[in-house]
């Protein structure tokens, strides 16, 4: 396909290490690699002697011996030994991947059906919160337009960290498992719904880098990747003063009043973005997460319109909470939306009205 | 064979049944009965024909096939050798029974000693579940009613007397059918028979209080869906039980068994002793601690 | 205390089918060589439905974008790819063997259990049923993965609970046949038959269905549970209700893990008949063998974890089962060690059985590499979820138990039918499964390495040149399946008539007590060993 594919199609071992841990993981498995290469030929070149030169086609004679106790305490206590020798590096490395402690900024992740929320929890930047989802168009993956570079693997919103930093990322999901994985940080945490887990990484080198949920979490788990921006100390404090600024311009005032068409044009990207997924563009559902159609749906244009579903979710089922995710002219956008599209005729929703529902 | 030979003497044939359309049968009763049940927990109430249809092919299908294995046990078709046979085919049918139950006391002791407290760890509770304390009996942190766990020291109490007293009434059977004295045989063995159903009975009533009074149903978080599915399993195996003694006790009133040729008998009498002693572990796990 | 007890085949010795006619004598036949026919029939079947599905997901990952399928219809074909290789293909295949081998080599008149022994083989049609009717539903199957993790399994449609029934009736069936075959065994050895005179085959078989009864009833438990989630309000898996999704990954790579192992085991078992026949000398090792495969078992049950270091266990967890994971390659290298010992200084035959024993040899030893590799926690992070693993286990499960299958097949295969197949064939078959195995799935390995999850319909770009070389071997592996077919029917048809011992170095009661084909009641008297 594109040239770039092509180049890096021959990859054959893991990412280059942007950490540490990382770096010692590539170690740790190509030296156990040769090992194992070293024992392989060993014994395969016993039996490919054997099949040589012990052939009856050769005229070989088979002899009687089955048994022989040193050789077979040999071959226990051999590879038990070796067994120790790759033990002993690997029972360092984890320790060290386990240890989440002192770090220099804390961000949680929720994976979520099907895109990652991060929270920054602690360190410089406590406070934001971003919803990265990917943002490689439908036209490229279903081949109605050319595959750009980063296909599948760049998303709206990327998770930025200072470098050289310890990063704690703690774990958790808001439907079924998903993974959060960046293969050049050597981490990767499964996200539980309603645990928490932990695991985190120190990245070395400025850069963007790139990975996917590693879960197994529904029928987009393919299109769930993960990007990270590194930079460097002074680009990040910059970050986080445009982000905490932009936070406050972007803010909508709950209490402005909008007209229908305001919200439905507004409503439709936030469809787009959130809800097609399930609900597809044209509104009809998708037997696969059970979700229903939404149109034609007399729930969704009855009064005062579903901001309860759209806000807590439902419980147990793919249809998750967005009140955390979205603001309250969003949800009151969307609700507009789907209550006057695909035929649906309905009241519109103010951003108020969501306001006041929320516990 | 050598210990067979010392054991049991030295038979040369092994009878080998004859071809039977039972277990086809009974395979196409379960899957009516899975069709059934698919539809019926989806919503669709004709699904409680096909559970009805499989069923009844299934009791007719026991019915027959255990008919068969009766009626050649009784023509003298097994001897010590097939005997033998039955003993460890019975035996390793329970213990995997025991790994069955094994799976949900596993769920029991993770709640208990993994997840309940992972959920109201102090950074669980500062990030996803404010003021979730870590106790047992616990429904968890989304759990918003009250209900009340089960007490150990009432009905559970006396059902357990009744289990273990039914385990000594059977034993007792036994013995009278090795002494070939019929008449104790058929009376422990309706005792046991008797006292297996007071407990589902009690089992059952207790159902009925925790329910209505207890507000403690099967979707009572963790505490109610460990507390149902073991005592529910458990009881389930019970009516079984109950059921095989019942059939075991018309035999012996029918004069089936004799005193060294008896394995219906022992086999229904483990698997007894096997439903008793999972009761402990219940009532211990479950109820009491 | 016994008497000779008139016996059932005493007046119909020679009419086959006791009563049954045509059809009706493979519904209800009590014959364990039957029974063995059908199995591996069924087998032979599943392997190609199985091998279809593995077709469209290599067509679809030939290329990066969406061609064939949409991503919730190629979870579903993974999840059922899984599982129907698994419980469809590979398990009954040994089973399979299972009945026909074992009462011929231990000199039993026939299974324990006959009447049970068509139980169990005739719930497994039902329950591929039960499969296929899944994809039938509203959501279609399940998208789960044949893992069946929590809670994703909540919010699938109705295909799951036939799913959930589907592994209910296969857990059945093997737990049954496990009874069986350790009844068997243990009570039905001819006089002089020891339990270290069995041969080794019998042995795995052994160990393996105490390994199926031990965890069978576990998953059973498992998929119970996700029933009562999806429907009757329960919350084992469930934080908010105090349970855990982490619990069910637990419960069922507790089933998991031996579950590998009852795949592997009796793989060993017929790798450990053919190299000594064709190496014309005894097993070298055979007590060991015997301590090597109980050890793998037991240890079995102590390592379920390393198929979730990912998922947040602490690090005292992480070691304990990464130490007990890596020790099972003591015990498998020795059995590794003790074939190429049998081969040393023999007088070596390269007939196909021979020749699909040496690619399990090599290839197996390759995935058991690999998984070591994997049970290394820290790379483990790296490979967990990704075509790594998915390579590892194909290395182990198909160039390694679906290997001694074949090549089990091709050594039974003139016992069975009384007739040769055509080795030239079955040499070509071999060689063109070899390079297209090897074609699929070595490159997974550097897909893996180089960050290509697993379970996915599309993927970045990066990775398209190997995807293109694996879906190229699926391709051609399957078109050699067909020659396989073709070689068996051919067999069976018009093969020249076998002698009773084709393989000069075979040793144990089928070769050496019963003419070549076998009569339909094979030892209904036990036969004399010396
Ligand atoms: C036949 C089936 C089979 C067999 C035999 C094995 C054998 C082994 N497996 Fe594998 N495994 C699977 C089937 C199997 N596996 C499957 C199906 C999965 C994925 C399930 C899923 O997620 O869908 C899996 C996944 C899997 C994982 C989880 C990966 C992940 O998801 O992250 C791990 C991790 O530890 C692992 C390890 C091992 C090990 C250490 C062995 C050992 O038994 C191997 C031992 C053998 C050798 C090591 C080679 C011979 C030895 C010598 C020559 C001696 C000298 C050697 C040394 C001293 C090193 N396997
Ligand atoms: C022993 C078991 C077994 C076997 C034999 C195979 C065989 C094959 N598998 Fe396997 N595979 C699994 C067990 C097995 N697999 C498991 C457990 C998983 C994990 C599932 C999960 O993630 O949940 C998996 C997942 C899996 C994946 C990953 C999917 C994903 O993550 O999305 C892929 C992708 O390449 C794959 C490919 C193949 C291929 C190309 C073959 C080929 O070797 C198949 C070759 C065979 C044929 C092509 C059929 C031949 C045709 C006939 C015999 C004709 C006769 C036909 C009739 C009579 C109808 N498999
Ligand atoms: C990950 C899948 C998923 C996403 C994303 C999703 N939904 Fe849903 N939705 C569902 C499911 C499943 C249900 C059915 C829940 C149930 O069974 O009660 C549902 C139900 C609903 C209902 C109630 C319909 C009824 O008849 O009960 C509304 C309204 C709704 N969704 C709107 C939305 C909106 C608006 C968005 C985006 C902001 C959205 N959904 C995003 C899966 C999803
Ligand atoms: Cu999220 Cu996979
Ligand atoms: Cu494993």
């Amino acid at each position: 396909m594109t040239f770039s594919g092509l180049a890096l199609a021959l990859e054959w071992n893991l990412q280059p290490a942007a950490s540490r841990l990382a770096a010692e993981i590539q170690d740790l498995h190509e030296y156990v690699m040769i090992l194992c290469a070293a024992i392989f030929v060993g014994v395969f070149g016993f039996m490919f002697w054997s099949v040589y030169a012990h052939r009856k086609s050769k005229g070989h004679q088979a002899e009687e011996f089955h048994e022989h106790t040193t050789v077979e305490m040999l071959w226990t206590a051999i590879p038990a030994l070796i067994l120790v020798l790759i033990a002993w590096p690997a029972t360092r490395l984890v320790v060290a991947q386990k240890d989440t402690t002192a770090a220099d900024l804390t961000v949680k992740v929720t994976g979520i059906q099907w895109k990652w929320a991060y929270d920054y929890l602690k360190g410089e930047g406590e406070g934001i919160s971003l919803i990265s989802t990917l943002s490689t168009p439908r036209e490229q993956i279903e081949g109605r337009a050319p595959k750009g570079e980063h296909y599948l693997l760049e998303v709206d919103n990327e998770l930025v960290v200072p470098v050289n930093k310890k990063i704690r990322m703690i774990t958790t999901a808001a439907d079924v498992v998903h993974s959060w994985w960046v293969p050049a940080f050597g981490a990767k945490q499964d996200a539980i719904p309603g645990f928490l887990r932990d695991t985190w990484f120190r990245a070395e080198k400025t850069g963007v880098f790139r990975g996917q949920c590693a879960e197994l979490c529904g029928k987009e788990h393919g299109f769930m990747p993960i990007v990270v921006r590194v930079v460097s100390q002074e680009d990040y404090s910059k970050w986080v003063g445009e982000r905490k600024k932009a936070l406050l311009a972007q803010a909508d005032d709950p209490s402005r009043k909008w007209s229908l068409e305001e919200l439905k044009a507004r409503g439709e990207k936030v469809y787009a973005a959130n809800c097609i997924a399930c609900h597809q563009a044209s509104g009809q559902g998708s037997p696969a997460v059970k979700a229903p159609a939404l149109a034609g749906n007399k729930f969704v244009t009855a009064e005062p319109g579903p901001i309860d579903t759209v806000l807590n979710g439902r419980p147990n089922t793919a249809m998750q909470a967005f009140g955390r995710q979205l603001s309250d002219t969003e949800i009151a956008a969307v609700i507009t939306y789907v209550r006057n599209s695909w035929g649906n005729k309905a009241s519109d929703v103010q951003p108020a009205e969501v306001k006041a529902r929320r516990k | 064979m050598t210990q067979n030979a010392s054991t049991h003497g030295r038979q040369q044939h092994y009878s080998v049944p004859q071809p039977a359309p039972w277990p086809i049968m009974g395979s196409a009763a379960l899957l009516l009965m899975a069709i059934g049940g698919v539809f019926v927990m989806n919503g669709t109430r004709a699904g409680w024909a096909s559970i009805g249809a499989g069923f009844l092919l299934l009791v007719y299908m026991m019915v027959r096939w255990f008919g068969d294995v009766i009626r050649e046990s009784e023509g003298g078709k097994y001897g010590g050798w097939e005997d033998l046979s039955f003993r460890w085919g019975m035996s390793w049918f329970i213990f995997s029974e025991v790994m069955f139950f094994g799976a949900f006391f596993a769920a029991l002791f993770w709640a208990r000693v993994y997840s309940v407290p992972d959920l109201g760890s102090i950074e669980s509770n500062a990030l996803m579940w404010p003021g979730f304390a870590p106790r047992w009996p616990s429904a968890g942190p989304a759990f918003e009613e009250q209900f009340t766990p089960m007490a150990a020291w009432g009905i559970p109490a006396i059902n357990t007397l009744l289990l273990l007293s039914s385990g000594v009434t059977v034993t007792l059977a036994h013995w009278a059918l090795k002494e070939n004295d019929r008449r104790q045989l058929v009376l422990f063995l309706a005792l046991t028979v008797a006292l297996g159903v007071l407990f589902i009975g009690l089992q059952a009533y207790e159902y009925g209080h925790a329910i209505r009074e207890l507000n403690l149903k099967l979707s009572t978080g963790i505490y109610g869906s460990t507390f149902y599915m073991l005592t529910g399993f458990h009881g389930f195996h019970v009516t079984c039980g109950a059921i095989m003694l019942t059939v075991i006790l018309v035999r012996c009133i029918r004069g089936h068994f004799t005193p060294d040729h008896h394995f219906g008998f022992e086999g229904v009498a483990w698997y007894w002793h096997f439903v008793d002693v999972v009761w402990l572990g219940l009532f211990i796990f479950v109820y009491w601690l | 205390m016994s008497a000779v007890i008139d016996h059932d085949h005493a007046h119909g010795h020679h009419d086959h089918h006791g009563g049954y006619g045509g059809i009706m004598r493979w519904i209800t036949t009590t014959n364990h060589k039957d029974i063995g026919t059908l199995y591996l029939w069924f087998s032979f079947l599943m392997f190609g439905v199985g091998g279809i599905m593995a077709v469209v997901i290599r067509a679809e990952l030939f290329s990066p974008g969406l061609q064939f399928v949409n991503p919730d219809f190629f979870n579903q074909l993974t999840t059922m790819h899984g599982l129907i290789m698994i419980f469809g293909a590979i398990m009954p295949a040994f089973v399979g063997f299972a009945n026909w081998q074992i009462p011929m080599m231990i000199g039993a008149p026939d299974m324990a259990f006959a009447r049970l022994n068509n139980w169990s083989f005739w719930l497994l049609p039902f329950a591929a049923t039960l499969l296929a009717l899944s994809f039938l539903m509203p959501g279609g199957a399940p998208g789960v993965g044949w893992t069946m993790y929590a809670p994703l399994t909540v919010q699938m449609g109705m295909g799951m609970d036939f799913t959930i029934f589907a592994v209910h009736l296969l857990g059945m069936s093997s737990i049954l046949g496990a009874i069986n075959i350790i009844t068997t065994i243990l009570n039905l050895r001819a006089p002089g038959m020891t339990l270290l005179r069995m041969p080794l085959f019998v042995w795995t078989w052994l160990i393996t269905a105490y390994l199926l009864l031990a965890v069978m009833p576990v998953l059973a438990g498992a998929v119970t549970m996700t029933l009562t989630d999806r429907h009757f309000g329960t919350t084992f898996f469930n934080a908010a209700g105090g349970g855990d999704p982490v619990l069910y990954q637990h419960i069922f790579w507790f089933f998991g893990h031996p579950e590998v192992y009852v795949v592997a085991l009796p793989a060993f078992g017929v790798i450990s008949q053919v190299i000594p026949a064709f190496s014309r000398k005894p097993l070298f090792g055979y007590a060991s063998m015997v301590y090597a495969t109980s050890a793998i078992a037991i240890l079995s049950f102590i390592v379920w974890a390393h198929h979730m270091y990912t998922t947040g266990i602490p690090v005292s967890g992480q070691l304990f089962f990464m130490y007990a994971t890596i020790l099972i390659a003591v015990p498998t290298g020795v059995k590794v060690f003790n074939w190429v010992a049998t081969m040393w200084k023999g007088s070596l035959s390269f007939e196909t059985p021979m020749l699909f024993a040496l690619g399990f040899l090599f290839m197996f030893t390759l995935g058991g590499f690999t998984g070591l590799v994997l049970a290394l926690v820290p790379v483990d992070i790296q490979l967990q979820d990704t075509y790594y693993v998915v390579a590892h286990f194909h290395y182990v499960m198909v160039a390694g138990a679906l290997f001694a299958a074949f090549a089990g097949i091709y050594f039974w295969l003139p016992k069975w039918t009384g007739k040769m197949y055509d080795e030239t064939l079955g040499k070509i078959h071999f060689w063109l499964t070899l390079v297209f195995l090897n074609m699929i799935f070595f490159v997974q390995h550097f897909l893996g390495l180089a960050g290509m999850p697993r379970r996915i319909p599309d993927y970045p770009l990066m990775f398209e040149t190997w995807n293109k070389i694996s879906s190229l071997g699926a391709f051609g592996m399957g078109l050699a399946q067909l020659l396989f077919l073709y070689i068996v029917v051919k067999c069976i048809r018009s093969g020249a008539p076998a002698p009773q011992k084709p393989w000069e170095g075979a040793d144990s009661l089928e070769w050496t007590h019963l003419p070549t084909p076998v009569p339909y009641h094979s030892f209904e008297t036990p036969p004399v060993l010396h």
